[in-house]
């Protein structure tokens, strides 16, 4: 050996194999901060996932991890029984936007207002990404998709949907925050939430969701350049970044 | 081991005698003798009460009570429970068994071992709160999409009720395949003498494939997702094979007063059954000879003690249901070339008296002479 000193590598929590992800999709990035938290925290080993049905429906082939496919918006409900059962074990699930926010509402809520010890990391890509490009919950006023393609119309469909903002009004104790993973510096912000949620979660404290703004350049019909820049100019305006609820700040009230 | 009988005459040997107790209980109390880990459930009636004795009795014994947000939601909990290796189950009735459907496909695909206790009442719809045998298809054929099969397990007494639970259990790790038990509103509800005992878990099965933390060893996943179509066939093969090893081995039939000849054979299961064998029994007296197969497993039905009990019958056989219907394909496709079956039967909880049920069976016996 040279005295060369490895300064990145693939975490021990993914596995080595090729991406089917999107040129540009950061679905990839929302796996790495998760297996990096998994490598710094020591819980590969005792940790069970749950992926959902969407364009992460094989987060089982990136993760070298315990894990269940769920049906579409079940995961919380899936995470619910195996934590439930074996509380000793680190549960996640992995959801998308469709999954999470739409046909997957109830579990999520219900989930999160009983306060099930388990960590959501929720990516929200304003689409519909597997099914190629359809309306979500949490598509944009007037952003076009295959089922808008006048764009959204709210006064159709109503608003989109912001389930942070929603669940930071439980009054169970949970850890709710945004982050945005369109650039090097809001990855690393959200690498700091998704590591304080699992943290909750280890110290048995509490609900945690993490929501992470996410591109799909493939049903965007934008660069992959232009859609990180689309996260910032139309996304994060309504969808604000930051910590939405702390365990401590249980009254129901959105921590500022 | 082949096909199980129970062979009983006109005077069934008496049950030793311990506890009074409702259905629901039972069930509930079998499951926890079965090493039942978890119960989810959402309230829907005739069987609110395996809930409510469970929420007392699972903390007692250190397992997990939980009344999820719905039954979509407590069939979805029952997969990621059962994933991680334990004894889980839940009970429902019709309604709250249709949106259990979804999580019953994944989990035979899947193949988790899982026990649904399905306490019917009358539908479609709401329809009523009332005893009913109108979810034979749904139970026996597919309640979720997909080529799939679940043992249905149908008892007639509180005692039985309480030993197919266990038995449930035992099947559902066996061929790590989801188990229905399949009730009638009147075994959820009345109470009778039952024997608990006896009743105990078998020798656990070894699960390599539960998700419990990868420690040790490589991860494994819990899945039915198979894009490769040649993958999902084999898997659909494998799968196919395990059901045909249910219908050689898993059997279970009861042949009340079967013998060599019959002035009338019939066909019923539960509490459809218990009226049955009340007419058999008054009509042996006035000097016919009407023999009950009784079905215990619903799938696997038993299709060769159907067959063999319908050979010698003058006035052939009966199916009688708490339904329009259902139960008979299944006999009809049984008795094959013999011919079809007379069907009797009444729903909306209009449970027939054996008055009833006698006047029947003793107008077809003069039709079939005649
Ligand atoms: C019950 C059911 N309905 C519909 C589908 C089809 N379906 C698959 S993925 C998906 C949407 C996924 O979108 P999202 O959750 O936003 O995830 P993304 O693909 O964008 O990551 C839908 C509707 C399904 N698999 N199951
Ligand atoms: S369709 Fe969209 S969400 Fe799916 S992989 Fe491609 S870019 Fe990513």
């Amino acid at each position: 050996m040279t005295g060369g000193e490895v300064v990145f590598s693939r975490p021990e929590s993914l596995r080595r194999t090729p991406t089917h992800y999107c040129p540009g999709c950061t679905h990839g990035t929302a796996h790495r901060l998760v297996a990096e938290v998994l490598d710094e925290l020591g819980i590969r080993e005792r940790t069970v996932g749950v992926a959902p049905v969407g364009c992460a429906v094989f987060a089982y082939n990136y993760f070298n991890c315990d894990f269940l496919e769920a049906a579409h918006g079940r995961a919380p409900a899936f995470a619910t029984g195996v934590k439930r059962v074996r509380p000793e074990l680190i549960v996640f699930t992995y959801q998308g936007d469709g999954d999470l926010a739409s046909i997957g509402l109830a579990e999520i809520l219900h989930a999160a207002n009983r306060g099930e010890k388990f960590t959501v990391v929720f990516v929200n890509n304003a689409i519909y990404g597997m099914t190629g490009g359809q309306m979500a919950p949490t598509t944009l006023p007037g952003q076009v998709t295959t089922t808008c393609p006048g764009g959204r119309d709210v006064e159709q469909v109503g608003y989109p949907l912001r389930v942070a903002e929603l669940l930071a009004t439980l009054r169970t104790p949970g850890y709710i925050a945004r982050g945005s993973l369109h650039g090097p510096e809001a990855i690393v912000a959200s690498k700091r939430l998704v590591r304080r949620a699992f943290e909750h979660q280890v110290a048995g404290t509490c609900f945690g969701l993490v929501e992470l703004l996410s591109t799909c350049p493939t049903n965007w019909g934008l660069t992959p350049m232009a859609a990180c820049q689309w996260v910032v100019d139309r996304m994060i305006p309504y969808y604000p970044l930051g910590e939405l609820k702390r365990p401590e700040s249980a009254t129901g009230q959105v921590a500022s | 081991m082949g096909c199980i009988m129970i062979f009983s005459g006109s005077e069934a040997a008496a049950k030793p005698r311990k506890l009074l107790m409702k259905g629901a209980e039972a069930i509930g109390e079998a499951a926890i003798r079965a090493g039942a880990k978890a119960y989810f459930c959402y309230p829907i009636t005739p069987q609110t009460e395996v809930a409510e004795y469970l929420a007392r009795r699972m903390p007692e014994v250190g397992g997990v009570f939980l009344q999820g947000e719905s039954e979509l939601a407590v069939a979805n909990m029952l997969f990621g429970a059962a994933a991680t290796g334990a004894r889980v189950f839940t009970s429902t009735s019709s309604p709250g068994f249709s949106l259990m459907a979804e999580a019953m496909s994944y989990i035979a695909g899947a193949e988790l071992p899982v026990v649904f206790i399905n306490v019917m009442r009358c539908g479609p719809g709401l329809g009523g709160v009332l005893a009913a045998q109108s979810d034979y298809w749904q139970a026996t054929r597919n309640s979720g999409h997909g080529d799939y099969r679940c043992p249905v397990l149908a008892p007639s007494s509180v005692q039985e009720a309480a030993e197919l639970t266990l038995a449930a259990f035992e099947l559902a790790d066996r061929y790590r395949n989801p188990v229905i038990v399949l009730a009638d509103g009147m075994i959820g509800q009345m109470m009778e003498p039952v024997m608990l005992e006896g009743l105990a878990a078998g020798e656990p099965v070894e699960k390599p494939w539960a998700t419990q933390g990868c420690g040790g060893r490589e991860p494994v996943v819990v899945k039915s997702l198979y894009l490769d179509p040649q993958v999902l066939e084999r898997m659909n093969r494998r799968l196919a094979e395990k059901y045909a090893k249910m219908q050689t081995d898993e059997v279970q039939v009861e042949l009340y007063n079967v013998r060599e000849r019959h002035d009338l054979v019939v066909v019923a299961y539960g509490t459809m059954a218990r009226i049955c064998k009340t007419a058999i029994d008054r009509l042996g007296k006035e000097g016919l000879q009407v023999g009950l197969v009784r079905p215990i497993t619903l799938f696997p039905f038993p299709v060769d003690a159907v067959h063999s009990a319908a050979r010698h019958s003058a006035a052939g056989v009966v199916t009688v249901e708490l339904s329009q219907g259902q139960m008979i394909d299944d006999v009809n496709l049984a008795l094959g070339e013999l011919g079809r079956s007379a069907f009797f039967g009444r729903s909306g909880g209009m449970v027939p008296t054996p008055d009833e049920v006698t006047r029947v069976f003793r107008d077809l016996v003069k039709r079939g002479a005649a």
